[in-house]
Order: C-alpha cells, then structure tokens, then sequence
C-alpha cells in the first residue's frame, strides 16, 4: 500500500522498533556472557530469527515489499549456520564423552 | 481515509506490536532463564511466534497475492526450521553437559542407541572396521610376524 499511513499505526511501528533493539540488546548480552557454548549458540540462533523480524518491521516502515524476500534468505542462511555449529558442537562433545559413557555401560 | 481503512491499519499496529513484544519476552528468557536447556526452550517457542506476529502483520498490511504468498513461505520455513534448529541446539548442549539428575531424575536417552556418545563409539567402531578391512595384506603380514 503507497497510500499513508494513520498515525496510530506509525507509533506501534516506532514502539514495535524499540521492543525490538531491546531484545537484540539482550540477546547480544547472552552471546558475549553466555557461560557455554550452547547459550551462545541458542543466542546466536534466536539472533538470527530477530534479524527476520526486524526486516518484516522495516518492511512496513518502509512500505516496500522489497525487503521481505531478504527476510526469507536471511531465515534459511541462519537455519543452515545455526545447524551447522550444533552439529559441530555435538561432535566435539561426543567425542570427549564416548570413553567415560563406554566406563560406565561397561559397569552397569 | 475511511473507518475500514483505519481498522485494517490498526490491526496491522498490533499484530506488529505483539510480535516484538513476544520478540522481546524470547530475549529476556535466554538472559534471565537458569541454563542452556531452559534457554534454548525460550528462544524457540518465544521468538518464532514473535516473527510470525510479525509477518502476518506484513502480509495483511500489502495488498495483493505476491505479498501473501512471500509471507505465508516465510512463517511456513519458519514454523519448519525453528523446531528442527532446537532439537539440534538441545543435542549438542545434552552431549556436552547432560542435564542435572535432581531435575531430570529419568534420563532415558542415556546410553540408548541415540545418545550422542554412542552414536559417536558406534561411527568410531565402523570407522575402524572398514580402515581394518581396506589393506588385508597388511593385516596379515602383521600376524605373521607376531
């Protein structure tokens, strides 16, 4: 829609905008303090899915449609790179646990 | 503008403020939540309901189908990918620190076929069998000289 916009609906936008980078600020908090790994990983990942929000928020800020099909790559190369380090993580983990886990089947 | 005009607007208003708000809440649980598990549980659920207000909000605001359809693609690879990125998020964090056995007393993945440790003993084991089984003369000369 080109047409304007009412100005109730550009003061949820700018309030949704605020909610917004409070939550990346957050977000961000957890990755630099994030006492494992895995906090960092779940930081990361929910990171991403904000970064899709923001850009759907811009979009109606904007009022170009432009800017979705950004979100859409934006929510699969996030998918892909938070899978990707789980994987890695999991593998590591594993690795370092399989001769204490073997002690103890072994055991009991 | 007209009153429908300014209904629709408002609509759009609050679904979009009601999804960074749910945006918001995912962030406060991963900073304020105890550990990785519970964190991990409110990053999921939290933020892909936020991002889907948020896109259902995009997709009412434009007319016309291409809109739509852009945004239903989105919440739909969202709705699939967010649950499948948690599981394996949780994987790796049960691999590396398995939870506390006074809040999880029946840990039944332990020492299944599916925990991370045996799945990882298991590829070792068929590792090793095939690496044995590639240069059988080597095998066998080794026997010899034992």
């Amino acid at each position: 829609m080109s047409g304007e916009i009412s100005p109730f609906l550009s003061w949820c936008l700018v309030l949704a905008l605020i909610m917004l980078f409070m939550a990346f600020a957050l977000t961000v908090l957890r990755v630099l303090r994030g006492p494992t790994k895995g906090d960092r990983i779940v930081a990361i990942d929910l990171f991403g899915v904000l970064a899709v929000a923001f850009i759907a928020l811009f979009t109606l800020y904007q009022s170009r449609i432009v800017f979705l099909d950004a979100a859409i790559a934006l929510a699969l190369v996030a998918f892909f790179g938070t899978v990707a380090y789980a994987r890695l993580m999991e593998k590591q983990a594993a690795e370092k646990l399989a001769p204490t886990r073997e002690a103890e089947n072994e055991h009991g | 503008m007209n009153m429908a005009e300014h209904l629709h607007q408002a609509l759009v208003g609050l679904l979009a403020v009601g999804g960074a708000f749910f945006c918001l809440v995912a962030a406060l649980g991963v900073v304020r939540l105890p550990d990785a598990l519970t964190r991990m549980h409110a990053s999921s659920k939290a933020g892909a309901l936020g991002c889907g207000m948020v896109l259902v909000a995009v997709a009412l605001f434009f007319p016309g189908i291409d809109v739509l359809a852009r945004a239903i693609a989105a919440i739909l690879f969202l709705l699939l990918s967010t649950p499948v990125a948690a599981h394996m998020i949780g994987r790796a964090i049960y691999a590396s620190e398995p939870p506390d056995s006074v809040i999880a007393p029946y840990d039944e993945l332990r020492g299944s076929a599916d925990d991370p440790a045996v799945r990882m003993r298991q590829a070792h084991a068929k590792g090793a069998e095939k690496h044995a089984a590639q240069p059988p003369s080597a095998k066998i000369r080794t026997g010899d000289v034992t």
